[in-house]
């Protein structure tokens, strides 16, 4: 282009090519979302389908190990709530199915829909903390007023890493109605 | 900066009907499409918001002058500390940047002026608008942001009526960026005279057109990530809550990948420009020309592939740390080749050491400091215990003040006798360095070893044990923000009534802006400049 004057065809060939590059970076930043899972099923971070793979195995219970279990409940800010576990912490053996509650209290003054997102600190220890049975696993309605116990089952796996002896199991629970709400 | 140009004496006989002069009054400014008006108006708004977030800064440093809480309350504290990093990011460095090229680049290349002067003109009236935006959210209900600059949710999203309107904001200062940025590298590609290739262009408008194209890559990633929060925040999106399966560390993921070449976007015109000053007062030509625009590529190609080192405390598996940690460690090689060149190019020169050449030697002594301090938190074992620590402040405040604002400094007391025709006071100039590069250490320095003994950034009270070294900081910050005073005085005193410049200004500098006369004519290369006068011009 140095060799001869541009003309301003070729300043308006390039700026358009260059608002396209623009919008194509605009396009990728939320095409990062779904890449996100991508890496983290390549990584196994949070790998879902692994970890319904593995529930589907059986195994035999090590009685010789046990592992404390730390139970956690968490609110965040929005909404009045109480939400507790029933146990702070058990001992478990792994292989063996255990099961505890976690209690909810509704006390916004209003039919409400809760929902409860897991976590499992060490994260190394996540792929082998496995629930066969969850309130997590559907959204949860509560009446004015209602309070109620909500049972968790699960199983440690056996092939656990050695290192690990104690495990805290959170939940947050989040007031989806509210979050719904705020539409309005 | 210069508030007076004289119109180009070959058409002043023309008279009213001329449309090559500048139109008088408030319409030169508001209907600018001159590079040289559009120019000045980003330099002296950067310069502007510069002093706003300075004066942040000043606040922030006296609520940390001593343990307990003395000024302000906590909340006010952390909207400072957010408002000053987006003011001084988005609106001091960057505008400046954009305000050099401007004035620099037609003249650099031999043009006339920006390839796209009417979009010059949108892409700086944006950024008024933005800020304006921005900065009223001090006076909204809830007080204006204050989640820290990187907006992480949920934190961020907890803000009452500033939060719209801080990414609104932002939307609007990338939309400014992205625009300035096409128009650099329109005019790069397509303006250049015949004789200037890109490989004999100055180095100015290679570390520039990297800088642009930085730009239009990542800038609409960070539009993104600020939508999201947007439309999680009042349209019932869950990109980072997990209660709709989201994940609040994806936004971590997407703001630094957008975030990291954004820490280059600042600091690659600073290599242009010290690239410019050093050989000029060394009166030789720039060692290893070619391995310096190699070098500036290879830099921004690896700034997309380093982000996650930001957030290593967040958790990722090994091979990611190792990635990411050998990745960041890598940056240090080209940096290092172009330490070295500007070494090299001192080496046996004729040395003199005017105000520019005193602000790029600084630079190059402090910004490296805060490479390394960069290297040490590369590190992820150290890192660990680094993280959000006052180390980090004292180590990206090392690249960005005595590195990017204090080139941006030398750029200016370099051209500024090429703009006005006018030269500065030397003497002032010099006052102006030794006090900012003085005081500019004893404000960081202690800083490291604050974040060493592990006092958390971000926040208003403190431990008695970092009582000392914080006052010695804030002692530092009020002797830097008091001598920043003297930069718009001694240009103002410049523009009323220095000596004279001739063309060429200084006695080793080369480049084809040089070869205008001081001040240069309203459009800088109306006719190509001969093959002559590019042969004196051109860098090899």
């Amino acid at each position: 282009m140095s060799d001869a004057p541009a003309k301003p065809d070729d300043n308006k060939r390039l700026t358009l090519k260059l608002l396209g590059f623009a919008l194509g970076s605009f396009a990728f930043g939320f095409a990062l979302v779904p890449l996100y899972d991508v890496l983290c099923d390549l990584t196994g971070f949070g790998n879902q389908k692994l970890l319904a793979e593995q529930r589907l195995t059986t195994e035999t219970p090590d009685d010789s190990r046990s592992i404390t279990i730390d139970f956690i409940a968490e609110l965040p800010s929005v909404g009045n709530w109480t939400f507790r576990p029933m146990v702070g912490s058990m001992k478990v053996h792994p292989g063996r199915l255990y099961e505890t509650e976690f209690l909810a209290h509704n006390l916004t003054g209003s039919v409400q829909i809760a929902q409860a997102v897991p976590n499992i600190a060490p994260g190394r220890a996540a792929g082998y903390f496995r629930k066969t049975e969850c309130f997590c696993f559907t959204p949860q309605k509560f009446g004015v007023d209602e309070q109620r116990p909500m049972p968790v089952r699960f199983v440690v796996d056996p092939a656990i890493p050695r290192s690990v002896d104690r495990i805290t199991l959170s939940y947050t629970f989040y007031d989806e109605s509210t979050r719904v709400g705020s539409l309005n | 900066m210069a508030h007076e140009h004289t119109a180009d004496h070959d058409h002043a006989h023309h008279g009213e009907h001329d449309h090559h002069g500048p139109a008088h009054g408030w319409r030169r400014w508001v209907f600018a499409t001159n590079h040289k008006d559009i120019g000045t108006m980003y330099l002296i708004f950067a310069c502007t918001m510069f002093f706003i977030g300075g004066l942040m800064a000043m606040i922030i440093r006296a609520e940390l002058f001593q343990p307990g809480l003395q000024l302000v309350e906590p909340q006010f504290f952390n909207s400072m500390t957010t408002m000053h990093a987006l003011v001084m990011i988005f609106g001091a460095v960057m505008p400046a940047w954009t305000g050099l090229a401007n004035w620099m680049i037609p003249m650099q290349v031999g043009a006339p002026d920006m390839a796209l002067p009417r979009l010059n003109n949108f892409s700086f009236w944006i950024l008024p608008f933005a800020f304006t935006l921005l900065l009223a959210t001090l006076f909204v209900p809830g007080g204006s942001p204050a989640g820290g600059w990187t907006l992480y949710p949920p934190l961020s999203l907890q803000a009452g009526d500033a939060f719209p309107m801080a990414i609104f904001a932002i939307h609007l200062m990338g939309a400014s960026s992205i625009l300035g940025s096409i128009n650099v590298v329109v005019t790069i590609m397509n303006m250049r005279a015949p004789g200037v290739g890109l490989l004999n262009m100055p180095l100015f408008c290679w570390s520039w057109l990297i800088t642009a194209y930085l730009l239009i890559a990542t800038m609409p990633v960070l539009a993104g990530a600020v939508t999201m929060l947007l439309t999680d925040h009042f349209f019932g999106t869950t990109f980072f809550s997990a209660s709709g399966g989201g994940d609040p560390v994806m936004f971590q993921h997407i703001f630094w990948f957008f975030g990291h070449p954004e820490v280059y976007i600042l600091i690659l015109p600073a290599f242009g420009i010290i690239s410019e000053i050093v050989p000029t007062f060394s009166r030789k030509p720039l060692f290893g020309y070619d391995a310096m625009v190699y070098a500036t590529a290879a830099i921004a190609f690896l700034s997309f592939i380093v982000w996650a080192h930001h957030m290593f405390t967040v958790g990722m598996p090994l091979a990611g740390q190792l990635f990411f940690t050998l990745s960041t460690m890598m940056i240090s090689i080209p940096t290092g080749v172009k330490v070295f060149n500007w070494t090299a190019t001192m080496w046996k020169g004729s040395l003199t050491f005017e105000t520019p050449m005193l602000f790029a030697l600084s630079f190059l002594f402090l910004f490296t400091i805060g490479g390394f301090s960069g290297l040490m938190l590369a590190v992820v074992p150290a890192d660990f215990q680094y993280h959000d620590t006052y180390f980090v402040v004292a180590h990206f405040h090392y690249v960005l003040v005595p590195g990017a604002v204090f080139a941006i400094m030398a750029g200016v007391y370099y051209w500024l006798p090429k703009w006005t025709g006018r030269m500065y006071d030397e003497k002032l100039g010099k006052l102006h360095f030794w006090l900012s590069t003085i005081f500019v250490n004893v404000l960081f320095f202690p800083q490291h070893f604050l974040g060493l003994a592990g006092m958390p950034r971000r926040i208003p009270d403190y431990s008695t044990q970092f009582a000392d070294w914080n006052m010695v900081s804030s002692i530092g910050a009020f002797g830097f923000g008091l001598s920043q005073l003297l930069f718009p005085y001694i240009i103002w005193k410049c523009v009323k009534g220095g000596q004279k410049a001739t063309s060429e200004v200084w006695e080793g500098a080369r480049g084809l802006e040089w070869q205008l006369t001081s001040p240069p004519p309203y459009h800088s290369w109306t006719e190509p400049p001969s093959p002559e006068v590019v042969a004196r011009g051109v860098q090899h």
